[in-house]
């Protein structure tokens, strides 16, 4: 078994982020841990633009983005290890890892951070039924296939969900040559941005039918040859006499995106039913001392920008717990109301040392001229207008020096919807 | 010229075929599909059963019994997924405590032991989650678990060392009588033997029809639905959770498999076309809605896949077991549940049947154990850390939610009757049976697939036929 | 005439109306905000975008690399675009920013690569 400072679980864009962050307030010994055989993670097969607009103020493909900060860790020196599958983490912080070069490590960390991702929701977690044959792919893998190993999934696509992942292989199969026959949406608004509906459906003629379902996949030797959608009612539950067959060969499902968080429920940490990701303070630390966690792990973002600047702070926050310790016995707890489904992070140390803290935040319907306040003791001391919220954009409330230092002082805040119409 | 065809690479064709290789026999099974366990054994509830459905006498309760207490031994043998985790039939009506009671003693008859009636607060306190309606409960010690594609699989490769030839992609289109035996005509070959074992599941009558016109036999394909639940769900219950066959119909049951997950299922619907495995919607609620009366716990969001299965009904009931009207034509059919329980012991019967009639000899070089693909996920660190040195393969994890590693692929394609698809590697290896569904690894399995049987990433099937996980390259 | 568009500027999505049928007085209405005009003004007048493809690699340590525009192209000449990069293929090594086909369909717009790809 060997000691490090610093294990950082994943090499995508949260976990370059915290290993570059950690080693800007002081810390060397630090190791990233990642299983494919690149650093940058999904970034790799996100070969469309529009990444980095926040960050770097310049639009950048997926690819483009991950080298970035994959050359911030080249200058520093940081050692990554590729093709690294971290196995266990146990709450006393040993991380295990396999690779083919090193075989079975032990390592004991002083910090870990848990930056390993998501993973698409599968077919079976949304209880489809029909054919089990070839032809039905989740959007990541369907892109993985096309972008990366550069194979045709199928000819003739029916796409199901319209989150941003779905959008973009529309676009993507189209450009292959393929033909997408429609983008089938359960909710009644697309979780997906404004800009790749036009962008990735409307430049091409592809319908997106909200409030509608797959029911039924119908395969002919051993390939999906059509599936049937029909429309949903208000509790969306299809409504059978609406059913219509579309002919096709693929399936694309993009219907929801899990934190990956196996390696966390290992090592004890309390996780979130609401985000399926830990349940952290506003260093970003889980329940285990000294575990942080942060990225699509924690919980789904929508853009990498906010993966990178959450990531940051997290490394940061690692490397200070590495050299001082843990002091916080007492926390203001965090939660959402009226409408808004979760904040991160889940409580604030009442002697937090940080001046800033951003609150992070979903909400679980769409809502147009709305005011997004934030109660401390059931005092407003925060308001946002916001002409309109969504369940598919996350929505950040920054905290000042000012405001920190009366949160500590408070028993609990609240993050609320006020107003507002749906 | 082989001395025995059996027809049907399922649980029941693979045991038959591993036992008769135990004498000196030129043997060969043939398969319509693309790998062995293809039907029924791949999709059923993978239970042991103890023995107290059948009725005392028939073919169904005797082989039941024999062949469960089996299992504790081949399951070492064959190095296969077994456990002996036990069963209650869960009784939810005071007026109904008599048939209970009338199982138990239809059980002792049949020879089962280790059967008692418990009170539903006695069935609760060794399982917290069954239902508070439960007012009592046949307790069965010996009912088990065991994973009936795996068995498959490991009675193949035993049987594939002894000797056993597997033709698979090989439909039967024709069974001429010859005087020797049979002229039996299939998709690529024709070939001779001296005697033909039906084994062909839910196509067993067509087969037999093809000889024969006497004692034509109907085959009636019954289908159940199956959800499967995440491993985190696998604390729900320990033992297998029946309900009592009451005026709501025949339940459902809820069960842990080997590798942890929890299985409720099947639904039960006589259907025509014998190749129609696909679920439905209806089904899929029944089989989950009449799970929750068990398990009111269950939650729907944690079911990852669902499936559905066949089971071949004889409309006599009970299984066919035997030489038929046509000389050295032996039927093995309408092996519906318990079938797979029963397998062990009736392959051991019809080999020495069928071996007795072409008086061959014993095999003095007959192996009978067989060691399974060394299991990652379920090894220790020192274990692992010693398999890695041996092989760097091993250090590859490849399935990420069930830890499979690329070792474990590239023997589960180079062993005899190896995989040779996405969902063989899938059965042998459980790459692709965890919570992801395959999303991760299906681009890294069919690399390894290409690589080890010099294939193009296009000619990748799911499962065989023209199941083609892409349909090109981009340009 | 009048023209249909849903502004991307925002999650709002204002539904846009415009009337183009005097080029030098295009009529926007629907926005909530000037940007949503501004938006709408190009896309009658001068639609662009980007293009995102990958090509083969040859000698490189991935297989394919990931190419794009390198600035917006008119929006008509995507599939025109997308049948010249079908004709590309990259050498190892590949360094992002590397300009792999020059104008492309006469827009004056290179193709350049956003993928580093190491020889091997």
């Amino acid at each position: 078994m060997t000691n490090r400072d610093i294990v950082i679980v994943g090499g995508g864009p949260a976990g370059l982020a915290a290993a570059t962050a950690a080693y800007d307030v002081g810390a060397r010994d630090i190791v990233i841990l990642e299983r494919e055989e690149n650093l940058g993670g999904i970034l790799n097969q996100c070969i469309h633009n529009g990444f980095g607009l926040h960050t770097f103020k310049e639009e950048l493909t997926g690819p483009e983005y991950a080298a970035r900060f994959e050359q911030l860790v080249y200058d520093r020196g940081i050692e990554y290890r590729l093709g690294s599958t971290v196995i266990n983490v146990s709450a006393d912080k040993v991380v295990t890892y396999v690779s083919e070069k090193d075989g079975l490590q032990k390592i004991k960390a002083k910090a870990i951070v848990l930056t390993c991702g998501c993973r698409e929701r599968p077919r079976g977690g949304i209880n489809i039924a029909g054919a089990r044959a070839a032809g039905i792919f989740s959007a990541g893998t369907a892109q993985k296939l096309v972008n990366i190993d550069g194979l045709m999934p199928g000819r003739e696509v029916v796409i199901l969900g319209s989150g941003d992942i779905g959008l973009i292989m529309a676009r993507r199969m189209t450009f292959e040559g393929a033909k997408v026959k429609a983008v089938v949406e359960l909710m009644p608004y697309s979780s997906g941005l404004n800009r790749n509906i036009v962008q990735c459906l409307n430049d091409f003629g592809i319908p997106l039918m909200f409030s509608h379902t797959v029911v039924d996949i119908k395969a002919t030797n051993g390939r999906v040859s059509s599936v049937v959608i029909a429309q949903v009612d208000e509790k969306l539950q299809p409504i059978m006499s609406t059913a219509q067959e579309i002919a096709c060969d693929t399936l694309l499902l993009s219907v929801g995106l899990l934190p990956e968080n196996e390696l966390a429920g290992y090592a004890g940490v309390q996780l979130s039913p609401v985000t399926n990701g830990a349940i952290v303070d506003d260093q970003m630390m889980t329940s285990v001392e000294g575990i942080f966690e942060c990225g699509n792990v924690l919980h789904v973002h929508d853009l990498v920008d906010y993966v990178s600047e959450e990531s940051t702070h997290a490394g940061k926050c690692a490397a200070a717990y590495v050299q001082n310790g843990m002091t916080a016995t007492e926390y203001v707890p965090t939660c959402g109301t009226n409408g808004v489904r979760y904040v991160v992070p889940q409580k604030i140390r009442k002697d937090t040392n940080y001046e800033q803290i951003s609150l992070r935040m979903r909400v679980a319907n769409a809502f147009r001229n709305v005011e997004l306040a934030v109660l401390l003791d059931g005092e407003k001391i925060v308001s946002r207008r916001r002409p309109i919220v969504t369940p598919g954009e996350m929505e950040t409330v920054v905290l000042n020096s000012e405001l920190v230092e009366r949160v500590k002082h408070g028993s609990k805040l609240e993050v609320t919807l006020l107003g507002g119409t749906k | 010229m082989y001395d025995v065809l059996i027809v049907g690479a399922g649980v029941v064709g693979c045991s038959v075929a591993r036992e008769l290789s135990g004498w000196n026999l030129r043997i060969a099974v043939a398969d319509k599909e693309n790998d062995v366990a293809m039907g029924t054994s791949k999709a059923n509830s993978g239970i042991v059963h103890a023995g107290f459905d059948a009725h005392t006498g028939t073919n169904k309760a005797i082989y039941n019994v024999l062949g469960a207490r089996m299992f504790p031994e081949l399951s070492k043998e064959l190095d296969f997924p077994y456990r002996q985790n036990g069963a209650f039939v869960l009784c939810f009506d005071e007026n109904e405590r008599g048939k209970l009671v009338e199982l138990m003693e239809q059980g002792i008859r049949n020879g089962v032991k280790g059967l008692s009636v418990l009170e539903g607060d006695q069935v609760r306190a060794m399982e917290p989650n069954v239902s508070d309606k439960v007012v009592a409960a046949l307790y069965a010690e010996t009912s088990g678990i065991v994973s009936p594609y795996e068995m498959t699989v490991a009675y193949a490769e035993n049987a594939a060392v002894n000797g056993v030839e597997f033709l698979l992609n090989e439909e039967i289109i024709g069974i001429q009588r010859t005087k020797d035996g049979f002229e039996v005509k299939m998709t690529d070959k024709t070939l001779s033997a001296r005697a033909v074992i039906n084994c062909a599941g839910v196509y067993a009558d067509s087969i037999y029809a093809m000889v024969s016109d006497k004692h034509i036999f109907k085959i009636t394909a019954r289908k159940g639905e199956y959800c499967l639940l995440d491993k985190k769900c696998g604390g729900l219950t320990d033992k297998t959770l029946f309900q009592l066959p009451s005026a709501m119909g025949k339940g459902v049951l809820v069960a842990p498999t080997t590798h942890g997950n929890i299985i409720v299922g099947p639904t039960a619907l006589d259907i025509d076309d014998k190749d129609d495995v696909d679920t439905t919607f209806d089904g899929l609620n029944k089989a989950f809605n009449t799970a929750a009366v068990s398990v009111p716990s269950l939650a729907r969001r944690n079911i990852i896949t669902q499936f559905a299965g066949l089971r071949a009904h004889a409309d006599e009931g009970d299984f066919i077991i035997g030489e038929s009207d046509v000389d050295n034509f032996f039927n093995v059919a309408g092996i519906e549940s318990p079938g797979l329980t029963s397998a062990p012991a009736i392959a051991v019967d019809v080999a020495k049947q069928v071996a007795d009639k072409l008086h061959a000899e014993r095999n003095k070089n007959f192996v009978s154990r067989r060691k399974g693909i060394p299991c990652f996920a379920k090894m220790s660190d020192s274990e692992r850390e010693a398999l890695i040195a041996t092989n760097p393969l091993y250090g590859r994890i490849v399935c990420r939610c069930e830890n499979v590693t690329e070792g474990e692929i590239v023997d589960s394609i180079r062993r005899p009757v190896g995989a040779t698809d996405l969902d063989g590697v899938k059965r042998r290896t459980r790459a692709g049976m965890g919570r992801c569904q395959m999303g991760f690894c299906t681009p890294r399995v069919m690399e390894i697939l290409c690589r080890e049987l010099g294939k193009d990433m296009t000619e990748i099937t799911k499962f065989g036929k023209g199941s083609h996980v892409v349909v090109g390259r981009t340009e | 005439m009048s023209k249909q568009f849903i502004c991307i500027n925002c999650p709002l999505g204002c539904h846009l109306e415009v009337d183009d049928s005097d080029l030098n007085d295009i009529k926007v209405s629907g926005n909530t905000c000037p940007r949503g005009k501004i938006y709408a003004i190009s896309e009658v007048t001068a639609p662009k975008r980007m293009v995102t493809d990958s090509v083969p690699v040859d000698g490189g340590d991935v297989l394919r690399v990931s190419v794009k525009t390198a600035a917006p192209i008119p929006k008509e000449k995507i599939f025109d675009c997308i049948a010249v990069i079908r004709t590309v293929r990259a050498k190892a090594p590949v360094h992002i920013g590397d300009v792999l086909y020059t104008d492309v369909c006469g827009t004056g717009v290179d193709i350049v690569a956003t993928r580093n790809a190491k020889a091997i």
